[in-house]
């Protein structure tokens, strides 16, 4: 394989394997900060038993991403030194608005709120709550700005080859940054919100009868039944907007060839670039052209006007199935799971188990939805501007494919210990809150 | 935005922003790995729990001075990050590989089911701060040199290897010295008076060193006056050396006192040698190679930074001192509440 290839995969690892922890902290930060001021309005033991639990899930999860961030923010020079060398000048500022906004944030005040219960008052631990959660929010803020002025750039001028801003306002609230960024936050309170629901359901089924257990599979049910249906608007906006700016991508995520009209929803189908044409197509007619132009006869953009400039269309297709088809569940689990409830204040087994299979669905969606934007904006980095090949840098294949079997290792054995260690904690529930036994002061 | 700088003072500015940046976390960062690489020194469980503790609050807010560092070398000297990382290739990806498994073993280790596994994290943490440590060392070899190839270039970069493992391991033993008590701390002044003496051969090698291989650098320290004023460099470093090795002699010492001063006494020296450093090498990013103002972004664009770092970065240090002081004193027990 040659080394822009592998520099690409030992990206895509890396960045990878890092959403999935911030996905996680985004929105857990802002529950942390719910379960803190329910207790302090309620004085109710269990909002605090909730908060107890899931923030060691909060360190745990932070310290991942922490550490895989970091090595993003070396494999942003080691892999795309052209990267930089064009587009520095915009991506620089706002990358550096990131860490001096919001990491140095977060990372500080999260001593606090971790380790400082007993030696603050009461009202510094919840600010140190609420500053880890808006510095998470900020770190999104910052780094979704300059993803999105990678798909949709503008504010800059070109001079000998090198991108001059000329207008902070128009990169910053680039056209696509308001849908990007309310879309991925959504898509952090669903995967949050499965999370709660998933592991509390857990816990309730092997017998762990603690108030605080149905206290928080409530507030994630709530939160999916809320969000999901909401994150359906908004990708659909977000899918109109790249429809206007990103048509090519468009085209690749419908699977459509020839621009023209009627063009169908397709439910499944096996896309063919060598014979451009799908097969196996199965979908509900005209359905593409209504959602796109809210009209059967609307026209939808087809590939073949992109020849030789469109993403690869397979991966984007299929991922965009799977995100969907994801979200999907996630509707009706939040919905029916609100609805019951509702009705009869708790939940049938299989539901329950349901729930529990559920539990990381917020990943595979956020991951596939990652896919098709990011393999949607193929062959460009920066749309018009540079080419993923053009940033490459000189480093040899040897070297990369070295350390991308490493990466892949440690990945694979942390992602395992991570998930395992989940199990481990809402295994312990309630019955040893602290440590496990003779681990008793041990920084938790 | 327009720059508020004479367009040529940017990239000094920023320099001066990224060592400083850089200092701080060879310096924060140093005595977390340090306690790292310590921590096999003991068995008892208490006694590892308490010096883990002794750094649980601080270590990520300390690491993110790196990213903070490389962030500088990245945006403001785009040239430079791009020819330094890729010499460095494969020591960057093994001290990130070491920073993870240090940064996950914090919460892996404390979250164990028992002690078998509590155990294995232990010795994923060791090895995390030992080989971000050691890497970490060798890039300053191998930089030292401007990336010089063959035998003597490569046992040097193993030299400032252990060289810089070793300092690490003397401020973590100073931390330890100033917040902890009773045998720990005891064991903790003993480390420390092991490390001083190979610590002080260390920085003695490579500040001889690095004059003896470029001729500019050996006119910058010893053409006249200039000789003069650096004089005070090398002796302040000397007496702080002695000095502290003589203190260590004598601790623990009645009512604790002069807990602190190990510790500021390394800080001290890492700020003589780091600015030693500086003088050598400035005003070249990469050595020899690239100067500061042949690497630096568009003055626009470091103007932009530049206005938030000066409100930003008080900001920051303001917190920072905030919770040095909550988590003051000798290390706790850590809890979550």
């Amino acid at each position: 394989m040659d080394a822009l290839i592998l520099a690409r995969i030992q990206f895509a690892a890396n960045i990878s394997f890092h959403i999935l922890f911030p996905t996680i902290t985004i929105a857990l930060g802002w529950v942390l900060l719910f379960f803190k001021l329910r207790f302090n309005a309620t004085g109710d033991e269990k909002w605090m038993e909730a908060y107890r639990f899931w923030v060691k899930v909060f360190a745990l999860s932070f310290a991942l991403g922490v550490v895989s961030g970091i090595t993003m923010s070396f494999q942003f020079g080691t892999n795309w030194p052209g990267f930089m060398e064009r587009v520095g000048n915009i991506a620089g500022p706002l990358l550096a608005y990131e860490v001096l906004t919001a990491f140095f944030l977060e990372a500080t005040f999260l001593g606090i709120m971790l380790f400082g219960w007993k030696r603050v008052p009461g009202w510094v631990h919840t600010g140190a709550t609420f500053l880890v959660a808006f510095g998470t929010t900020m770190s999104a803020f910052w780094i979704l700005v300059l993803n999105s002025w990678m798909h949709t750039p503008q504010g800059f001028e070109m001079r000998d080859g090198v991108a001059h801003a000329t207008d902070w306002f128009a990169i910053v609230f680039n056209p696509s940054m308001p849908y990007r960024l309310a879309h991925m936050l959504m898509a952090s309170a669903l995967t949050v919100a499965f999370l709660l629901a998933g592991m509390s359901a857990w816990r309730w089924l092997r017998g762990d009868r603690a108030p605080s257990v149905m206290a928080v599979l409530r507030t994630g049910v709530v939160m999916a039944a809320v969000g999901a249906p909401t994150q359906l608007l908004l990708g659909d906006m977000h899918g109109l907007n790249t429809l206007e700016h990103q048509p090519a991508k468009v085209a690749a995520m419908e699977g459509n060839w020839e621009t023209r009209g009627h063009v169908p929803l397709l439910l499944f189908a096996i896309p063919d670039e060598a014979a451009r044409g799908n097969r196996f197509e199965i979908g509900i007619p005209s359905g593409a052209s209504l959602i796109l132009r809210h009209s059967a006869a609307g026209e939808v953009p087809g590939l073949n006007d992109f020849r030789g400039e469109h993403p690869p269309v397979a991966p984007v297709f299929y991922a965009f199935r799977v995100m969907v088809g994801t979200g999907m569940l996630m509707i009706a689990f939040g919905l029916g799971g609100a609805v019951l409830l509702w009705r009869r204040g708790s939940l049938p087994r299989f539901v329950m188990w349901g729930l529990v299979a559920m539990t990381f669905s917020g990943w595979v969606a956020t991951l596939a939805g990652w896919y098709v934007t990011e393999i949607g904006r193929q062959p460009w980095l920066v749309t018009g501007v540079l080419t993923t090949a053009q940033a490459a840098g000189p480093v040899p294949a040897a070297s990369i494919g070295a350390t991308l079997a490493m990466y892949l290792v440690l990945y694979a054995l942390l992602l395992v210990a991570y998930v395992g260690t989940l199990y481990r904690l809402a295994a312990k529930g309630r019955m040893a809150p602290d440590a496990a036994p003779g681990l008793k002061g041990v920084p938790a | 935005m327009t720059p508020f700088l004479p367009p040529e003072w940017l990239p000094v500015v920023f320099a001066g922003l990224m060592a400083l940046s850089i200092l701080l976390y060879v310096v924060l960062d140093g005595f977390d790995l340090g306690v790292g690489i310590l921590l096999p020194r003991m068995q008892a469980e208490a006694d590892r729990d308490r010096m883990i503790a002794a750094i649980g609050p601080f270590w990520d807010a300390n690491e993110t001075w790196l990213v903070l560092g490389v962030g500088l070398l990245l945006v403001a000297f785009p040239a430079a990050h791009g020819l330094i990382l890729t010499e460095l290739y494969l020591a960057v990806a093994v001290m990130l590989v070491g920073l993870t498994l240090r940064g996950v073993a914090f919460e892996f280790r404390a979250k164990a089911q028992d002690l078998r596994q509590k155990r294995r994290w232990d010795h994923a943490f060791v090895a995390g701060s030992l080989v971000s440590a050691l890497s970490q060392g060798w890039m300053l070899g191998r930089y030292v040199l401007g990336f010089a190839e063959g035998w003597a270039a490569t046992g040097f970069a193993a030299m400032a290897a252990v060289g810089l493992a070793i300092a690490y391991a003397f401020i973590g033993a100073a931390w330890l010295i100033w917040r902890t008590e009773g045998e720990l701390q005891r064991a903790a002044i003993g480390w420390a008076r092991a490390a001083i003496w190979p610590m002080g051969i260390g920085i003695l090698l490579v500040s001889a060193v690095t004059p003896l291989v470029s001729p500019r650098i050996f006119e910058r320290w010893f053409a006249f006056p200039e000789v003069f004023l650096l004089a005070p460099l090398p002796i302040v470093t000397a007496a702080l050396l002695l000095g502290i090795a003589s203190l260590l002699r004598h601790m623990p010492l009645p009512n604790d006192a002069l807990r602190r001063v190990p510790f500021w006494g390394a800080v001290a020296l890492f700020a003589l040698f780091f600015a030693g450093l500086a003088w050598s090498f400035f005003p070249y990013v990469v050595p020899e190679r690239l100067t500061i103002w042949q690497s630096a972004s568009a003055p626009e664009s470091l103007s932009l930074i530049l206005a938030g770092a000066i409100f930003v970065l008080p900001v920051i240090l303001a917190y920072t001192v905030l919770a040095w002081r909550i988590f003051g004193g000798k290390a706790r027990d850590l809890t979550y509440y």
